[in-house]
């Protein structure tokens, strides 16, 4: 039971994580250049940003870096989750693990200007790549291959290892106990995977500013500079649609989660009582 | 080799189905498996008995294919497939926790080995069926494995090893995961379908009751070797030595030294007195050995029996228990030893022993057993 | 065993160990590729002598002698430099800040959280992933319009006649501080509801049943008993923190010296690109205790849960 303090933490909690927020998406339908002087309701900030090119270009740059970054992630991050979880002893182990869990903290600063300087080098080398959306899209994909790795790997700890000895036990080579009995069973996390790197891919800003080149600008790198000005209201109107698209989907995919909970724990009950009650009657 | 009486499918020849060569299994320095060999019928029910660590799970995982020997070897049906991969050897597991698919059916779980053999899809689905009918599941075949309850996954666990049908039959404390009453059932019908579909199989477990009521044989393990191998009622009534007879049932043990030995008889100096004991032993005058004496064994009276001049010693009640079909005494004798029997009541109105009571317990010679380790 | 068997024992053998090797080799070779030698290439760059970007190779072959040329003015520099050294200092003490406070304010939340009726436990943790998933930038871009002198605050306050002129709240501690808080306190707070959620209250029973106070239970077991969450909390802030860039460029001013953003400096105000590699060099070396006990976490318990 929640005490009253509790609760007031909590609802206190709440305020604090939520005004922010909603105070963004009130002041993108100002009617005024001062983003934070109430000048009337107006959707012409929404306008604005549809039109101009700079957004609308960025925009779906960071999308098709973000599609295949979060794709790349999940693969690599899928594998390495594997390589950590069920083989326990290779060469360079500790050495893999640290490097598996060191992009989730190292600040971009760091690996963003490494990134760099390892392909300017490979520029003055190879004559190859350039900077741009190659370049972005490899400091994306290392940094969410961790956290894929990360999201996986908790699935493949609770999953029953039994399970995969079955299969073997039961004639299935060890490819295809892998893509008929793991990968369904791992279907759900690689999915928050590929979700949460989609997420960090179309969010970053320093690596990605670090790895652009001239005509790869990213939706948060043409924030970044107009923040830097100041307020901003066509930021605003950004920041709103983000805010809509990202709180539809995670109330959608909450909701979906738990009504799956609710149903699987239903039918488990149920199966239980018929069993009890099969039982009592033999 | 003396056959088994219960023992109706196996044939002249059959005698070592499934061999287990000087099979070791060892982890950095210690063996969970140490230099076992046994040879297994085929149509037996072969059970490995032991406490955690003994190295049973070991033994029946290299049996599987998940571990692989460090040195001996394991032959079925004359081949040697020590070294084989699970996948490759027509032998299946049960496993403790089933191992149900939770994302097929209960018709795909059992269909999924025979998909590996490529077998064609309408004798699958004929061999599921039959499958289904065997473990009395056909109404289930669409639902997942969490729409059942444990019983019922457990023989959708049967039905997907036997599917196959294997040449060994693998099962990993089969009973471990159920409750009490579902378990006397289960025992019973486990024990029935598997000797109708007459599949040779080894079973694990560290219940001794699970062990005496569903195996032909028995082998009672400890720290990775065999103690004894026998018939159930052959373990339990003639243990070779202390750890089998303590580990199966309850026993009262008295050690004492050879006094007399003879081929039909020998008799046994110990603190209690002098204890007759009906069979011979090989062995010198002076041995030092325990003498076994199982609690159902042990007669209760009031007044000293007439004709009892050996196996008989007089003490009193120091504890009880009731237990609905029998009561457990604990009789202390002269010098401080417990004496634990057990009395059936095989009348309504029988006498219950009060706490306190002097009372003379007395047995058989028969009764009674010599173990030298 | 036959010729043929002995040959099929091979071939298995060998594609046994093939699956296994591409699936550690491939990740494996991603990774020093995009981490292990980029890190390499910074650290030989930190020592190279430059002019701007473009920077000679360390060894040099000439007339059968083998030069070898490491710079250290750049770290020499930097460790003597009371700018950079007082910088460094800086960043530890927000970083430290912004951990304590994300702890004192997420512990009880989480804990909060995890103790609430089970119905409305998925909303609760649905409503604090929704700012965890939510473009970072973009929240801290919102204490902007808070906390600016014509932001919301300050309109509030002058509008409700508490103040006649706006109190400076941008571009100081105060403000970067609550932007480091505001950011970073989901990070804190889910690992943490995920070690709580997970405890096993009869624990608390028991302390509760043998006689100790709820405030007594509270510390004596429950903390103890969530370490690994905290750990996992602490270092998820602590590390990030260190090297911010975009809070103190936002929302901080000259007297909050941050080491991330001294080197986006160096780097593409200066083009300095040995100093900005030095002051790379130098924050791993900062970073690397921290480092080593995220990885031992990591370690022991398999994984961060609850993301």
């Amino acid at each position: 039971m929640t005490s009253r303090f509790g609760k007031a933490w909590l609802i206190a909690g709440y305020i604090f994580l939520y005004l922010p927020i909603l105070t963004l998406i009130v002041f993108s339908f100002n009617d005024s250049k001062m983003v934070t002087l109430w000048g009337g309701f107006t959707f012409k900030w929404y306008g604005v940003i549809a039109n101009d090119t700079e957004v609308v270009d960025a925009f779906i740059l960071s999308l098709k870096v973000a599609l295949m970054s979060a794709s790349a992630s999940v693969l690599l991050g899928t594998l390495a989750a594997f390589a950590m979880v069920r083989y326990k002893n290779f060469w360079g182990r500790t050495a893999f693990a640290a490097h598996i869990n060191a992009p989730l903290v190292v600040p971009e600063v760091i690996t963003g200007l490494s990134l760099l300087l390892f392909f300017v080098l490979c520029e003055r080398l190879f004559g190859w790549p350039d900077r741009g959306i190659l370049t972005i899209w490899a400091g994306h994909t290392s940094v969410g291959m961790a956290y894929a790795a990360v999201v996986i790997q908790s699935r493949l700890l609770e999953m029953d290892k039994s399970l995969e000895e079955a299969a073997m036990d039961l004639g299935s080579k060890p490819f295809q106990v892998f893509y008929l009995i793991t990968l369904p069973m791992i279907a759900q996390s690689m999915l928050a995977a590929w979700l949460l790197t989609f997420t960090l891919s179309l969010d970053d800003v320093v690596s990605t500013a670090f790895l652009s080149g001239p005509g790869s600008t990213t939706l948060p790198i043409v924030i970044l500079s107009r923040a830097r000005l100041g307020l901003n209201p066509t930021v605003n109107a950004i920041a709103t649609i983000t805010v809509a698209v990202v709180s539809i989907g995670v109330f959608a995919g909450s909701l979906w989660l738990s009504r799956q909970e609710t149903r699987r724990a239903a039918e488990q009950a149920a199966a239980y009582r018929e069993g009890m009650g099969l039982a009592v009657a033999a | 080799m003396q056959q088994s009486k219960q023992n109706t499918v196996g044939q002249a020849g059959d005698a070592s189905f499934v061999r287990i060569d000087r099979l070791t299994k060892r982890f950095d320095e210690v063996a969970a498996v140490d230099d076992v060999s046994i040879d297994i019928r085929k149509g037996e029910i072969f059970a490995l008995l032991g406490s955690s660590g003994c190295g049973k799970s070991t033994l029946l995982r290299m049996l599987a294919g998940f571990e692989t020997p460090t040195t001996g070897k394991i032959f079925l049906d004359g081949a040697e497939i020590s070294k084989l991969p699970p996948y490759e050897r027509t032998i299946n597991m049960m496993f403790q926790s089933y191992a149900l698919f939770p994302h097929l059916t209960v018709a795909e779980n059992i269909a999924f080995g025979l998909k590996r053999d490529r077998m064609p899809k309408d004798r699958i689905a004929e061999r599921v069926d039959a499958m289904l009918n065997i473990v009395q599941l056909k109404p289930y075949a669409k639902r997942k494995p969490h729409q059942l309850s444990g019983g019922q996954q457990q023989r959708v666990a049967l039905a997907r090893c036997l599917a196959k049908s294997p040449k060994l039959l693998l099962l990993d404390e089969p009973l471990g995961a159920l409750d009490r009453k579902l378990r006397e059932q289960t025992q019973f019908e486990l024990h029935n379908i598997i000797k109708k579909v007459g599949v040779t199989c080894v079973l694990v477990t560290h219940d001794q009751e699970e062990a005496i009521t569903m195996a032909d044989r028995i082998a009672v393990m400890n720290s990775g070797s065999f103690l004894q191998v026998g018939q159930p009622h052959e373990i339990y009534e003639t243990p070779n030595c202390r750890f089998v007879a303590d580990f199966i049932g309850n026993v009262n043990l008295f050690d004492g030294v050879i006094v007399g030995d003879e081929p039909d008889h020998c008799v046994v100096e110990t603190a209690q007195g002098k204890l007759y004991v009906g069979h011979g032993i090989t062995g010198n005058l002076g041995m030092e050995v325990s003498v076994a004496l199982r609690p159902e064994k042990i007669e209760l009276q009031r007044a000293a029996p007439s004709d009892r001049e050996f196996n008989c010693l007089a003490g009193s009640i120091v504890d009880s228990g009731y237990f609905g079909r029998f009561s457990l005494y604990k009789v202390a004798l002269a010098g401080g030893k417990r004496l634990q029997v057990a009395i059936t009541h095989s009348q309504r109105h029988g006498e219950l022993f009060q706490r306190g009571e002097e009372v003379f317990a007395s047995w058989l010679p028969d009764s009674l057993v010599v173990l030298t380790s | 065993m036959s010729i043929s068997n002995q040959a099929k024992g091979v071939r298995r053998a060998l594609t046994r160990n093939w699956g296994r090797r591409t699936v550690i080799g491939i990740p494996y070779l991603f990774l020093i590729l995009l981490f292990t030698v980029p890190f390499l290439v910074v650290l030989k760059i930190s020592v190279s002598e430059t002019e701007g970007i473009r920077f000679q190779d360390l060894m040099s072959y000439a007339d059968g002698v083998v030069q070898l040329k490491i710079k250290l003015s750049n770290f020499i520099f930097l460790s003597t430099d009371s700018l950079y050294v007082q910088t460094y200092g800086s960043s530890i003490k927000f970083a430290t800040f912004n951990t304590l406070i994300c702890l004192a304010i997420g512990y009880p939340f989480a804990y909060f959280m995890a103790r609430s009726p089970a119905n409305i436990r998925p909303a609760l943790l649905m409503l604090v992933s929704l700012p965890f998933w939510t473009s970072y930038l973009l929240r801290v871009y919102a204490w902007k319009g808070l906390l600016d002198d014509h932001g919301v605050f300050n309109n509030l306050l002058i509008w409700l006649h508490l103040i006649d002129e706006p109190i400076k709240m941008m571009h100081t501690g105060f403000s970067m501080t609550i932007g480091m808080v505001y950011a970073y306190l989901p990070f804190m707070i889910l690992p943490l509801y995920a070690n709580l959620v997970k405890m096993d209250l009869r624990l608390i029973e028991a302390a509760k049943d043998l006689g100790a106070t709820p405030w007594k239970t509270f510390w004596l077991v429950t903390v103890p008993l969530s370490k690994s969450g905290i750990i996992a909390g602490s270092m998820l802030v602590f590390i990030p923190s260190m090297g911010e860039y975009v809070i103190p460029e936002l929302l901080g001013g000259p007297s909050t010296l941050m080491i991330g953003r001294v080197l986006w400096d160096e780097f593409f105000s200066n083009n300095d690109w040995a100093m900005a590699s030095a002051v790379a060099v130098t924050m791993v070396g900062l970073i690397l205790v921290p480092l080593a006990i995220f990885n031992k976490y990591q370690a022991d318990t398999g994984g961060v849960r609850g993301v």
